[in-house]
């Protein structure tokens, strides 16, 4: 993490306080290990890399433009109806991704099919929205939903690599750079037929239903929490 | 407290403007939505016949997909009694164009059976050999399924079929499209038993039985797996009388 502050600190020169809004989600504020948001599409679409990464680009993009536009109105919304407005504004991005992906990238859109619909309820979003940008001024907002879109974006990352690894032997697939890791044909890197001291292993079914990653996600959350000690409640 | 006043014009104002750029954005869009699309149809029906062509439809360019299909693959539309319709008689149905890509089967299925019509595609090999590619449509687990179904000259035998859907689970469901063993495993199948009946190909989960008219179905995707046979079972009926007519010249 040291390396990343590093880089950001030389293209931008950023306060401390604006740093910590970007980099706080990855680790001690993380929204999904930290916060339990979002846990719903983090079971869904983390069957496979290629969909994790897509989703995870896209629902940056929403929270970054729906925290910076939410920031932006925050003075003008009514008190009364400021969770419709939120909805709006977090469908109305939703609504964009869809229609540029179905056009510009449509494998991608048809594999991803009712998740990037589903976005506009993934709790992470309206959580920011009400949280911070609804007090904060426009460009800390915006670093704040860059921050909290990795942070989401990690943990579906870190969770669809084992999955898709041991669920299907393969990762990335669907994209030109798919990699056959470990299965049973000439085609993977460590074919299971060949190796006789290897020959026990079969694709685990477990891992490509979505039980799996909740497995997956405890043991993030333990070995975060073993490592990072002040997230642990001992009250 | 804001009014009731401010508080209606601030939300016309934004679902306004909201509206407005959506719409705008989705009228832009729109042909290339269409064109991606029909594109992908054409895709579809090409992967059900590669193995038989020899090509490989998912490295082929966008431009080599439309150019192979227009130049090797031919259109026809069919009743459920077998006849071939004229194109008048597709836009009378209310289909613009009058070829087959224009007729859609999700409309056609909720009709009477008697009422239905179908599209055809025949694939004309180099030797003279006819690919009949048919169209399925059904019912998933979340939502649409539909797919391609090629049969060779003795209208028996499959030569390859391929899938799509519109909400199945990725990893899941979702297999029916992308995984190529499941597809390849309907090469070599036969819808139609030894007395001419109609059987169609089952997806069985546990594991195919039947040499001839079962496949395997998809680990984790039950439902998704029933949706296909069901695809399959009702969409053939369909083309049933075709077949047979066609059988008998």
């Amino acid at each position: 993490m040291s390396e990343m502050k590093e880089s950001k600190k030389a293209l931008f020169p950023m306060t401390k306080k604006e740093k910590k809004l970007l980099l706080d989600p990855l680790n001690d504020n993380n929204p999904v290990t930290v916060q339990v948001l979002g846990i719903c599409s983090a079971l869904a679409v983390t069957s496979m890399l290629l969909p994790s990464i897509v989703m995870a680009i896209a629902v940056t993009f929403v929270i970054a433009f729906s925290n910076l536009a939410i920031s932006l109105m925050r003075k003008y919304i009514p008190k009364q109806v400021r969770m419709i407005v939120q909805l709006v504004v977090i469908a109305f991005l939703v609504t964009i991704v869809e229609l540029t992906l179905k056009a510009y990238s449509y494998p991608v859109y048809k594999q991803l099919s009712v998740f990037i619909g589903l976005i506009i309820t993934n709790c992470i979003v309206m959580g920011r929205l009400e949280a911070f940008a609804m007090a904060n001024p426009p460009w800390q907002s915006f670093l704040d939903g860059i921050g909290n879109g990795l942070g989401y974006g990690i943990i579906l990352i870190i969770i669809s690599f084992f999955r898709e690894l041991f669920g299907r032997g393969t990762l990335l697939s669907g994209t030109p750079l798919e990699m056959k890791i470990i299965g049973a044909s000439s085609d993977f890197w460590i074919n299971t037929t060949t190796n006789s001291w290897f020959g026990w292993y079969t694709n685990n079914n477990l891992m490509v239903l979505p039980a799996a990653a909740l497995f997956i996600l405890g043991m993030i959350i333990w070995y975060q929490r073993s490592k990072n000690t002040k997230l642990v409640d001992i009250s | 407290m804001n009014s009731s006043k401010y508080i209606i014009g601030f939300t016309a104002l934004l679902t306004a403007v909201v509206a407005l750029v959506l719409s705008l954005m989705y009228t832009g869009l729109k042909e290339k939505h269409k064109q991606n699309e029909l594109l992908f149809e054409k895709r579809a029906m090409l992967g059900a016949i590669q193995d038989k062509a020899s090509i490989d439809v998912s490295k082929m360019k966008d431009a080599g997909v439309i150019d192979f299909f227009s130049k090797n693959i031919e259109q026809l539309v069919v009743d459920t009694k077998g006849n071939i319709l004229k194109s008048e008689d597709v836009e009378k149905a209310g289909y613009k164009g009058g070829k087959a890509e224009n007729v859609d089967l999700k409309t056609e299925m909720k009709k009477p059976f008697e009422k239905r019509i179908l599209p055809v595609y025949i694939y004309n090999g180099e030797k003279g050999d006819k690919i009949y590619i048919l169209k399925l449509f059904g019912k998933g687990l979340w939502d649409e399924i539909s797919g391609y179904i090629a049969l060779s000259s003795d209208l028996n035998t499959v030569v390859g079929a391929s899938f799509d859907h519109k909400g199945e689970t990725p990893g899941m469901g979702a297999e029916m499209k992308d995984n190529p063993k499941f597809r390849a495993q309907f090469k070599g199948k036969k819808i139609y038993d030894q007395s001419g009946k109609l059987v169609s190909i089952n997806v069985r989960k546990g594991g195919a039985v039947d040499p001839e008219h079962d496949v395997d179905a998809i680990s984790g995707a039950t439902l998704t797996s029933n949706g296909i046979t069901d695809m399959l079972k009702h969409s053939l009926e369909n083309y049933n009388n075709y077949l047979k007519k066609l059988k008998q010249k």
